[in-house]
């Protein structure tokens, strides 16, 4: 099963177009960096799959074909928003008790047993919670959806190198935790992906420049890490990475 | 949107339609129950102000109503009492903004907060579904503004009573005459949660369409403040069509809403400026005459008496003020269905439109 698969998919904003004749499919079973530059449709892209825009041009599936916003897209997709919008005069046990009033699944303990382990009070609101802590409360209310694929944009943009380094490690385990979940995580940092993805998405300029396992694209392309091939992929092609 | 595979377990869509709508009624009270507290305490503090200034009012009143002789210098005292009293809410002015601060402050952040802070993305993406957020989110507010309204226009139609009670046409009251008076018509009966529902909903409108709380309020401001105008000057006439009357200050009772006056002269109007001078060369024709007889001075009204005698025709369209509920409903009326409609389309724009 794919859990995003996308057909000329395109959306415009204006007269610009964020993302264009983007063809891809992700199996499952994979945790794909999706990366680029700033404004390359990484954001657009997950909007589009968990279905809060609506495209352009072409279509997208997800989770085996499910049209993303239907009621078992929302069910089987956690989104963790860009700077982890969270309900900021809601304590973090108000945080829970709301996503577990919407969601289908909720996995109460494992949520507080979460919040409990990373030493995040129940009681305190969320807006008074460290920027980690607020992405690691983000990530639980995720996880404890049990979602089949999780969506995640610029997690650690706005984080520390610790808090970062946390944050990765907590999405590693998650993933070794729950064996059917696909994850999806888009970020123009490039270290600490190495060491979580094993399936790479490049966009640039709204379009889809590589993709592929990322053992697969190290070896056609003769790299050792994940970073460099990035890097050089992007320097080697300026025309399409300039603005 | 193409299916580009078969879903691998069809079965799931079917099991798993829409989470129950009680879900939502925790969310709805723990978001909002702030607003709605000081929603309460706002419309409490001024029940118990109205309720006070009231019993003030129509003590005075009674006391000008029940005096005699009429014509005592006691009794006009009394009378000018009772047209001193709360003079500042006499026009309802004051009471007119409570609705649009309904609007404002509760019903534009709604929507505008999450769009500005970007929640909806969380709110948005859960299994409850969006648009069914919203009107779960909506429905339960509208009701309880239009609530809170409707319990507090119960004591203002008490506390407006003395200015339209049966009684005071022999007194020289002041204030209000007709129950349409602009001010007040909408302050009493249904009218006035009406309004205040239809506040709420163009403050939800507004803040889906420009998803900022502060523009969201001022725009809120200006467009309740423009439908209330037009209401008030242009629609509200229309409602129920005129009834037409010749003879009017003849026998018209001073409760009636008049609409417009015109006069004809064996069946051709005559223009108000040439009326005006009419009128004036009456006065002066017929002042000896009386002069002679009772009175000193001859009056507006008996210019009007000789004039109907002399060819001249009065029209008056107008509204009788037995029409005041039937006015009410109506205004009511459009007003609940205005507010169904913005909210309705409040809630297809979540649906619907992309972010």
């Amino acid at each position: 099963m794919n859990v995003i698969e996308t057909s000329g998919l395109g959306k415009r904003y204006g007269r610009t177009w964020a993302l264009r004749e983007c063809t891809l499919a992700i199996p499952a079973g994979h945790v794909t960096a999706l990366i680029g530059p700033n404004g390359a449709g990484k954001t657009t892209l997950l909007t589009l799959t968990v279905g809060l825009a609506a495209p352009t041009a072409g279509g997208v599936t997800v989770l085996g074909g499910r049209p993303p916003g239907s009621p078992a897209a929302l069910d089987g997709i956690a989104f963790v928003a860009q700077d982890t919008p969270l309900y900021k005069n809601l304590s973090a046990a108000d945080m829970l008790h709301l996503t577990r009033n919407l969601s289908r699944r909720f996995d109460q303990p494992f949520a507080e047993t979460r919040l409990a382990e990373l030493g995040i009070p129940l009681k305190r609101k969320a807006g008074q919670l460290s920027g980690g802590q607020q992405a690691q409360l983000a990530l639980t209310l995720a996880l404890a959806r049990r979602p089949r694929l999780l969506l995640l944009d610029e997690p650690v943009a706005m984080l520390d190198p610790v808090a970062r380094h946390d944050f990765m490690d907590s999405v590693l385990a998650a993933v070794k935790g729950e064996g059917e979940m696909s994850v999806l995580l888009s970020s123009h940092v490039l270290t600490e992906l190495e060491r979580v993805a094993d399936y790479l998405i490049l966009l640039s300029r709204g379009q889809v420049r590589l993709i592929g396992a990322v053992g697969d694209l190290l070896a056609t392309h003769h790299r050792a890490s994940l970073e460099e091939l990035a890097l050089t992929y992007l320097r080697d092609n300026p025309r399409e990475v300039a603005k | 949107m193409t299916a580009l595979t078969v879903p691998a377990h069809p079965g799931e869509d079917t099991s798993s339609r829409t989470l129950p709508w009680r879900r939502m009624i925790w969310v709805t009270w723990r978001q909002h129950r702030v607003t709605l507290a000081a929603v309460a305490v706002f419309f409490g503090g001024m029940a118990g102000w109205l309720w006070v200034e009231g019993r003030a009012l129509h003590h005075a009143y009674a006391a000008a109503i029940s005096c005699h002789p009429a014509s005592s210098i006691a009794c006009s005292d009394l009378v000018n009492a009772f047209n001193g009293t709360n003079g500042f809410l006499a026009n309802g002015v004051i009471l007119q903004a409570v609705p649009p601060l309904i609007g404002a402050f509760v019903g534009a952040p709604v929507l505008a907060r999450e769009l500005e802070t970007g929640t909806f993305r969380f709110a948005w993406t859960l299994a409850f579904g969006r648009w069914r957020w919203a009107l779960a989110k909506l429905v339960p507010l509208a009701v309880a503004v239009a609530a809170a309204a409707g319990a507090l226009s119960v004591l203002l139609s008490w506390y407006y009573q003395p200015y339209f009670a049966a009684g005071n046409q022999n007194l020289l009251l002041s204030g209000a005459t007709t129950p349409f008076f602009p001010g007040l018509f909408d302050l009493r009966g249904v009218a006035f949660a009406a309004w205040t529902l239809a506040a709420f909903a163009i403050g939800a409108l507004a803040g889906m369409l420009i998803r900022r709380v502060v523009p969201a309020i001022a725009a809120t401001l200006a467009v309740y403040a423009g439908l209330a105008f037009a209401a008030g000057v242009y629609l509200r006439e229309h409602y129920l069509t005129p009834l037409l009357t010749t003879n009017v200050n003849l026998n018209l009772p001073t409760s009636a809403w008049v609409i417009s006056q015109w006069w004809t002269k064996g069946g051709r109007t005559v223009s108000p400026s040439t009326m005006e001078q009419v009128i004036q060369s009456t006065l002066d024709r017929i002042a000896p005459v009386l002069h002679s007889r009772t009175q000193k001075f001859p009056t507006y009204l008996h210019a009007l008496r000789y004039l109907t005698q002399h060819g001249y025709t009065q029209w008056t369209r107008y509204q009788p003020a037995s029409r005041f509920w039937p006015f009410q409903w109506i205004e009511g009326g459009w007003l609940l269905a205005l507010s169904v409609l913005l909210i309705a389309v409040t809630v297809w724009l979540v649906r619907r439109r992309p972010v």
